[in-house]
């Protein structure tokens, strides 16, 4: 709500409050509650940094959504002297 | 052979019924040969829509528990030659009709027809499940609400999970004046949070209400938007191509033209 009001002045219109609710509910909905998401993402990384230095600051992972499927896409940063 | 189309919503009260009256009655006067089918077992209204509440006398029901044959539930449009319904029961429930009930019925009926249309009930319960079984394609229909456009996205989880291939999305009673302001979702927020691919858009439009108080699906009336949206929809549906525009809001002059107009005719 706080990006919402720095982006659309003091009040933001209620098209795009309902745009994010609905975005943030539908993550629950379709079954990849933030819960979930941040398990995820702690054991992709511990997977990952058994091999190479992952640079925590730099990771992200989320659900996108597309015409035939979801996605979870992870960004994850390593460092490049960190080739064990 | 006839293509089934359901329609579906997942939330009750967004235009399912109004939809299937309007595309059906569209095709047909498009010359297609069109049966529509309510599956709203026990909570029917797709009669009431079409104007043809008073001719029913056998139901889906009684066909699929062999009181009657196909035919005889099968109630001829008033205007149109090539346009039928078979109204659902309304002294029964959902568990009245199988899925499977529904493929048979659809098998019958393919040969004779261009279009079979199917009026889903709201929910994702056996209702659903009927309406979806026989279909060949899927239309989803919305509003540009919170509620509408949660309960879509489930269905949309569920009509793939039945294997029924992407659906298409309708976007109905879209308020253009209120996506300008922004205080409604506009056609390209809905779009990016569904992410199926659009059959088009319908406007918000009084003509619905008079003409469903009147029995008279709104596409007979060449002045109505939304009749005008309907018709586009439906020469989509048979392969023309069709462009998908946005409504074009009234302007004041024509707002005024308009409300003189009812005040004189009222």
């Amino acid at each position: 709500m706080e990006a919402m009001r720095k982006l659309f002045g003091r009040r933001p219109k209620s098209s795009a409050i309902a745009k994010e609710r609905l975005q943030l509910v539908l993550v629950h909905d379709r079954g990849f509650s933030p819960q979930l998401l941040e398990t995820l993402k702690s054991e992709i990384i511990a997977v990952i940094s058994k091999y190479v230095e992952v640079d925590d600051n730099g990771i992200e992972v989320h659900i996108t959504r597309s015409e035939r499927q979801d996605r979870l896409v992870a960004n994850i940063p390593v460092r490049r002297t960190a080739l064990r | 052979m006839a293509r089934v189309i359901t329609i579906t919503s997942g939330k009750g009260g967004v235009g399912k019924t109004t939809a299937t009256a309007n595309l059906g009655t569209a095709l047909a006067m498009l010359g297609q040969r069109v049966v529509a089918i309510d599956v709203d077992i026990g909570l029917r209204n797709l009669d009431i829509v079409m104007g043809l509440e008073n001719r029913i006398v056998y139901d889906l029901v009684d066909v699929v528990e062999g009181r009657c044959r196909l035919r005889q539930a099968m109630i001829k449009d008033k205007r149109l030659p090539d346009l039928y319904l078979i109204p659902a029961a309304q002294t029964r429930d959902k568990t009245a009709v199988s899925p499977a009930d529904m493929v048979e019925v659809c098998r019958q009926l393919r040969g004779e027809f261009d279009f079979i249309l199917i009026d889903s009930p709201a929910g994702i319960e056996q209702g659903f499940k009927n309406a979806v079984a026989g279909a060949d394609q899927v239309v989803i229909i919305t509003t540009p609400e919170v509620s509408a456009v949660r309960d879509a996205d489930r269905i949309i989880g569920l009509v793939e999970a039945e294997e029924k291939g992407v659906p298409q999305l309708v976007i109905n009673r879209l308020n253009m004046a209120l996506v300008r302001r922004g205080e409604m979702l506009s056609v390209e927020d809905v779009g990016e949070i569904l992410a199926i691919p659009l059959l088009g858009i319908v406007p918000e439009d009084d003509h619905i209400l008079i003409s469903t108080n009147r029995g008279v699906p709104v596409v007979l009336e060449n002045r109505s938007p939304a009749g005008q949206a309907f018709m586009r929809i439906a020469r989509r549906l048979m392969g023309e191509d069709v462009p998908i525009t946005l409504p074009e809001e009234p302007s004041l002059l024509g707002r005024l033209i308009r409300w003189v107009g009812r005040q004189s005719s009222a």
